[in-house]
């Protein structure tokens, strides 16, 4: 059954909005993570579903509570960026001996469904508030935010799952592989770009602008996977433990010069899920609460075939101004930056656009800041978490992991005190981000 | 370049046409004085759904480039490692088209140069569509 979305009112998405009437009132305590692979191997014990469920009851033991106090889901029910399965293609065989299943045979295996998962979840009885965060972990939890803040619900799990299915994921998949094109992919997809190539369009397009390289980027590439291998729950650490170098960064295969495959973030199965809830309940909670300050929403305006990087600043900074308005702090004020990562090549539009780490620099900047101490040592933690390229693609682990740096709780804990932290994803100019802060205020 | 080949709509007919004519026409809002691709049923700045199709000079800036090593669509991955480029229109820099800037090596496309349009014709169904080259090329 679809479940409705927020509407466009609960968005934040201009300026001139003044303090989130939800600052302070709504709190996030437990974190489940699901083990994760590379790919699904067609177990029903390994699938989206299974995964989600580990995720779920993760969540709900770390925060110390009963699974009957549940009374909100948020969802984001799209599991895959690539190519996919039909919703309506049937399950492999043995799927529905281990699960029940509900209207639509690829719930639980490539998508996300809030039913699928109370109906095999039994011990979710009372939940009354059912929404989808369409496209992104952002989406669900600026969702269960407002959500939260309104009294709609008072304990709220926010849930995002990931699959990956055997064969490449977009290359000559679906309409790639035909040699006409219908739809909107016929103004630019003939070019034949793969994904990351719009990123590294534009990443081209401000090295030109401020007189960077590619070569800079290494540092925070390399630093990314140092925060992700500190991580048991990533998959680099349970997959692939092995650190990368600088050399490693710059003889990486190219995919769309000069995105390298080390710029491209590496598909997975994961799920994770999150409790909010308000300050109060939070009490008897066995997690810190982390307070939600504000949240924030941008969308293209008037894009052509492709974005560029006038927009993407633009897009950026509208971000930055409409965060720090709304949580009544200042670029100053964070403790660390968790942006998405998922490309490499864009991650400094978003830090940009919110002027971490500035001397007074608006635009131009990152690059150099990426040459200075950005360790979770540091005076500027950047990405501490990780991110996609340190820990696989979710979207979530630089969400996840603003929630435990306030707990003081990361497996990557920045040395400087952990008290105000920022989260997005995932475009510059299709972003919805968070502030976090360790106290109400 | 083999190209996939463009399926025209009834909202883009025009501009196909006009490319098997070795002409470029670009939608234009009267009212906002402003042109804009891709099609689109109205302005996507004001609504104004009388938008006209007007020819354009065909001249234009590269704004940016990249190489591709590993596309999606199947036709070109024989052709990799391939530029593209993204070109500004003169007339609208605010209009972005891409181009594979036939002749010009890999990874030596000039950010800034002026380009012309040409008009390739894909294989599958022998429409064109607007490519560039470098002016005076
Ligand atoms: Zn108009």
């Amino acid at each position: 059954m679809a479940h409705p979305i927020a509407p466009n009112s609960w968005h934040r998405n201009r300026e001139g909005l003044g303090i989130w009437e939800g600052r302070g009132k709504v709190v996030a305590t437990g974190v489940g993570t699901s083990p994760t692979a590379r790919r699904w191997d067609e177990r029903p014990e390994t699938s989206l579903g299974a995964l989600t469920i580990i995720a779920i009851r993760k969540a709900i033991e770390d925060a110390g509570i009963s699974p009957d106090e549940i009374d909100g889901i948020v969802l984001t029910p799209e599991s895959t960026t690539g190519v996919s399965n039909d919703p309506m293609s049937p399950a492999p065989e043995g799927f529905d001996q281990v699960f029940k299943m509900v209207d639509f045979p690829q719930a639980g295996i490539t998508r996300g469904d809030i039913d699928w998962i109370l109906l095999n979840m039994p011990e979710l009885k009372n939940v009354e508030f059912k929404m989808n965060g369409p496209v992104c972990m952002s989406v669900a939890l600026t969702t269960a935010a407002e959500a939260v803040s309104r009294g709609l619900t008072k304990t709220c799990l926010v849930v995002r799952g990931w699959h990956n299915l055997a064969g490449r994921y977009y290359v000559g998949q679906g309409a790639a592989a035909l040699n006409t094109s219908s739809g909107p992919g016929k103004y630019g997809g003939i070019w034949g770009m793969p994904a990351c190539a719009t990123t590294a369009m534009i990443f081209e397009e401000y090295c030109n602008k401020y007189g960077k390289s590619h070569e800079m980027m290494a540092p925070f590439v390399v630093e990314e996977r140092r925060n992700g291998l500190m991580n048991p729950d990533g998959f680099y650490t349970q997959h692939r433990p092995e650190m990368i170098t600088v050399d490693d960064y710059l003889s990486g295969r190219w995919i769309a010069k000069p995105a390298n495959i080390y710029d491209n973030d590496l598909p997975i199965q994961a799920a994770l899920a999150v409790i909010f809830t308000t300050p109060e309940l939070a009490a008897h909670h066995a997690q810190k609460p982390v307070y939600i300050l504000n949240h924030a929403q941008t969308r293209p305006e008037l894009q052509g075939v492709t974005p560029t990087l006038a927009e993407w600043e633009a897009s950026s900074d509208k971000m930055g101004r409409m965060l720090y308005e709304g949580a009544g702090i200042g670029p100053e004020d964070l403790s660390f930056e968790q942006m998405y990562d998922g490309f490499t090549l864009f991650h400094q539009f978003h830090l940009e656009g919110l002027r971490f780490a500035s001397r007074g620099e608006k635009r131009g900047y990152a690059l150099d800041l990426y040459q200075t101490d950005i360790s979770i040592e540091g005076p500027n933690p950047v990405s501490p978490s990780g991110g996609n390229s340190g820990n696989g693609r979710t979207r979530w682990w630089h969400h996840r992991d603003c929630i435990l740096q306030l707990q003081g709780r990361s497996p990557s804990q920045i040395k400087r005190k952990a008290e105000y932290g920022v989260s997005g994803a995932h475009m510059p100019n299709f972003c919805d981000a968070l502030i976090w802060g360790a106290g109400p205020d | 370049m083999p190209k996939q080949s463009p399926v025209p709509t009834e909202l883009d007919q025009p501009f196909y046409d006009a490319c098997n004519e070795d002409r470029l026409v670009v939608q234009h809002c009267g009212p906002c004085n402003r042109f804009q691709f891709p099609p689109r049923m109205m302005c996507a700045r004001c609504g104004n759904p009388g938008l006209t199709w007007r020819q354009v000079s065909g001249r234009g800036r590269i704004k940016s480039r990249v190489v591709v090593y590993d596309s999606p669509v199947s036709t070109l991955v024989p052709e990799q490692p391939f530029n593209v480029a993204t070109i500004a229109l003169d007339e609208e820099p605010d209009v972005i088209m891409l181009s594979h800037l036939p002749g010009v090596p890999v990874d030596q496309v000039p950010i800034g140069a002026a380009v012309e349009v040409i008009f390739e014709t894909t294989p599958a169904t022998g429409q064109k569509v607007p490519e560039w080259r470098l002016a005076g090329s």
